[in-house]
């Protein structure tokens, strides 16, 4: 036995040198957890999908592709979830252009020669540091329903008191945008700073040439910033479609999901089916569904960057 | 030579033109940054001074802006809300919050400092094959594995152990140290491999001593993450006893939804110690979110 392994070793040394055994002991501890605590869970999660689970009682069985058919087309238990994902892809038609675009405005804003810049870019920058639990706690009261709310009471004083208190969080309409405001405040510190790294990258003598060819303002940022932004920007746009995929946390703490499932998105309901409702099976064919549409948006990302690289 | 005066005249009011018009877009521009500034500040601004007032001054429209009547019941009043075995106790969630954030920091920068340094500076069979599997599962946010993570670690619900456990290894940390270690020249590494120093030892003496901002940035990166947590936690932990400071706070504003001063006092001392750290390296904080990004 011990010869045996002492002749393996040997050959591996011949082939590899020291570096074999130092560099699977060094992988080790980290592809173990990796393996434990990501690869095997998310396998996990096509296992589960298929049983019908409760970990209460310890019961389970086998229930093939029902959870799948129960969530995307019975027609008593599928509306919530088609709801739930229409209203991340509103949240995200919402939140992208608004972010992205208002990234690009402060990371323009800040990227000026002027004194004091780095003084207002820790202010544009702080709330990225807040967890969003705090966020939900502090945004909850500016959205009061009465005319205790911020919100509420400055509005009325602007308007002389036209405009009534607004239930932000209770109306139906109006919940899924008071969230997704609240999120742009807490979020888009992190796009501007991703824009401002990239305009740092976009070479100054295009900008000197541009100016060389009496190019307005207006074309230097059409004609050299946006194309200089490119990857970037396609960067932002994934990312903080797939923030949008993920919402959970504002919508737990500020509207359960609710007012009629206005503000339910696909976690909230993969989380509250496991925990909640004790359903493992169905938060995990949820999972899966989520997976599936993230998988997709990073190839569509891959793509584009690729065509970009075969253009260049 | 009154037209040379009269050159130099036109001359003198074109430079007082420039200049002044310099000056309006500064002013212009400091006005923007300021109203932005206002604009981003004030959510802040009012959980810091609410904090302060009475609790029920807090929640009175754009009077909770204004400082008075301020006093430091609220945070008095977050010990004694918290100080019982059914309510759990405030500086337990404090320590529970650190120990957790400390032992996916460190273990963090361990674990996968060591695994990118065998991926980008090691020659072994196996390498390509957990370098594909590091930079698959980067594109995997831990939502997607939530759900079976709550069944799979279902046995070790209330405990500390299942709050940092999944979260000490991170495919995209090991992807920073890579790119990193990667870029890192290597005349010192290959000398110090010819005098005969193994890779272990390359890898303390050399590799960590030269790789300090990467460290730096994932400790950041990380910490805020695990000190934030909140989706995991939330459904693994039912026990006050090891509840952490998010969590904790969102049982007591949901229980407790009239007394904002304490929530308040309550948010204030859960954000202190990463706006202390923020403040104090803010120019590095966000560099180090901008390079997290660049690079993934």
């Amino acid at each position: 036995m011990a010869n045996a392994r002492l002749s393996t070793k040997g050959l591996f040394k011949k082939r590899f040198g020291n570096d074999q055994l130092a560099g699977m002991l060094m992988s080790l501890p980290g592809a173990l957890m990796l393996v434990l605590f990501v690869v095997i869970p998310f396998f996990t999660a096509f296992v589960l999908s298929f049983y019908n689970i409760h970990l209460s009682n310890g019961h389970s069985f086998f229930m093939g592709f029902e959870q799948y058919r129960r969530i995307l087309f019975d027609p008593n238990t599928s509306p919530i979830f088609w709801q739930s994902l229409g209203n991340n892809f509103v949240f995200a038609l919402m939140v992208v252009p608004v972010q992205t675009g208002l990234a690009i405005a402060l990371a323009l804003l800040l990227n000026q020669k002027r004194k004091g810049i780095a003084f207002f870019r820790t202010f544009f920058f702080m709330p990225v540091v807040f967890p969003m639990s705090l966020v939900a706690v502090i945004w909850s009261l500016f959205y009061s329903r009465d005319l205790r709310g911020m919100i509420n009471s400055l509005l009325n004083g602007i308007s002389a008191g036209n405009i009534g208190p607004i239930d932000w969080l209770g109306t139906p309409g109006l919940a899924l945008v008071s969230i997704a405001i609240m999120s742009v405040w807490a979020g888009v510190g992190f796009q501007m700073v991703i824009v401002l790294a990239g305009l740092q990258e976009i070479p100054l003598e295009l900008y000197e040439a541009a100016s060389i060819d009496k190019a307005s303002k207006w074309q230097q940022f059409r004609n050299v910033t946006l194309p200089g932004l490119r990857n970037t920007l396609v960067f932002v746009v994934i990312i903080t479609s797939i923030f949008s995929l993920r919402l959970f946390d504002q919508v737990y703490i500020l509207t359960s999901g609710g007012p009629l499932g206005s503000t339910s998105t696909v976690m909230y309901q993969s989380v509250t089916s496991a925990w909640t409702d004790d359903n493992v099976g169905k938060g995990s064919a949820m999972t899966v569904v989520f997976v599936l549409i993230i998988i997709v948006l990073t190839l569509i990302q891959r793509r584009v960057l690729r065509q970009e690289r075969e253009i260049k | 030579m009154s037209q040379m005066t009269q050159a130099s005249l036109e001359q003198a009011v074109i430079a007082r033109k420039r200049r002044s018009r310099k000056r309006n877009r500064a002013i212009l521009s400091y006005t923007f940054l300021s109203v932005v500034t206002l604009l981003f500040f004030a959510p802040i601004a009012y959980l810091l001074i609410g904090s302060f007032k009475p609790k029920n001054e807090v929640l009175s429209g754009l009077n909770g802006f204004i400082p008075q009547h301020l006093t430091l019941a609220n945070y008095g009043n977050v010990l004694q809300a918290f100080s019982s075995d059914s309510t759990g106790y405030f500086y337990k969630f404090y320590f529970n919050s650190i120990v957790v954030s400390a032992v996916i920091v460190l273990g963090g920068l361990l674990v996968n400092s060591m695994i990118a340094y065998a991926l980008a500076r090691l020659r072994w069979a196996g390498r390509n094959l957990v370098l594909s599997l590091v930079v698959l599962l980067m594109i995997l946010p831990f939502e997607a594995i939530a759900v079976p993570l709550f069944d799979l670690l279902n046995d070790y619900r209330n405990t500390l152990f299942v709050q940092y456990i999944p979260f000490i290894a991170s495919a995209f940390s090991v992807f920073l140290f890579y790119t990193f270690f990667i870029g890192l020249p290597g005349e010192i590494q290959e000398a110090a491999r010819i005098d005969g120093a193994g890779p272990w030892r390359v890898y303390f003496k050399i590799i960590i001593p030269m790789s300090r901002p990467v460290f730096a940035s994932v400790t950041i990166l990380s910490f805020l993450a695990a000190w934030n947590s909140f989706l995991f936690p939330l459904m693994m932990v039912d026990s006050a006893d090891v509840r952490p400071l998010p969590l904790a706070m969102t049982v007591f504003f949901q229980q407790q939804q009239k007394d904002w001063g304490t929530i308040f006092a309550f948010g204030v001392l859960l954000i202190l110690p990463v706006m202390v750290v923020f403040l104090a390296f803010q120019r590095f904080f966000i560099q180090s979110v901008a390079s997290s990004a660049v690079k993934g």
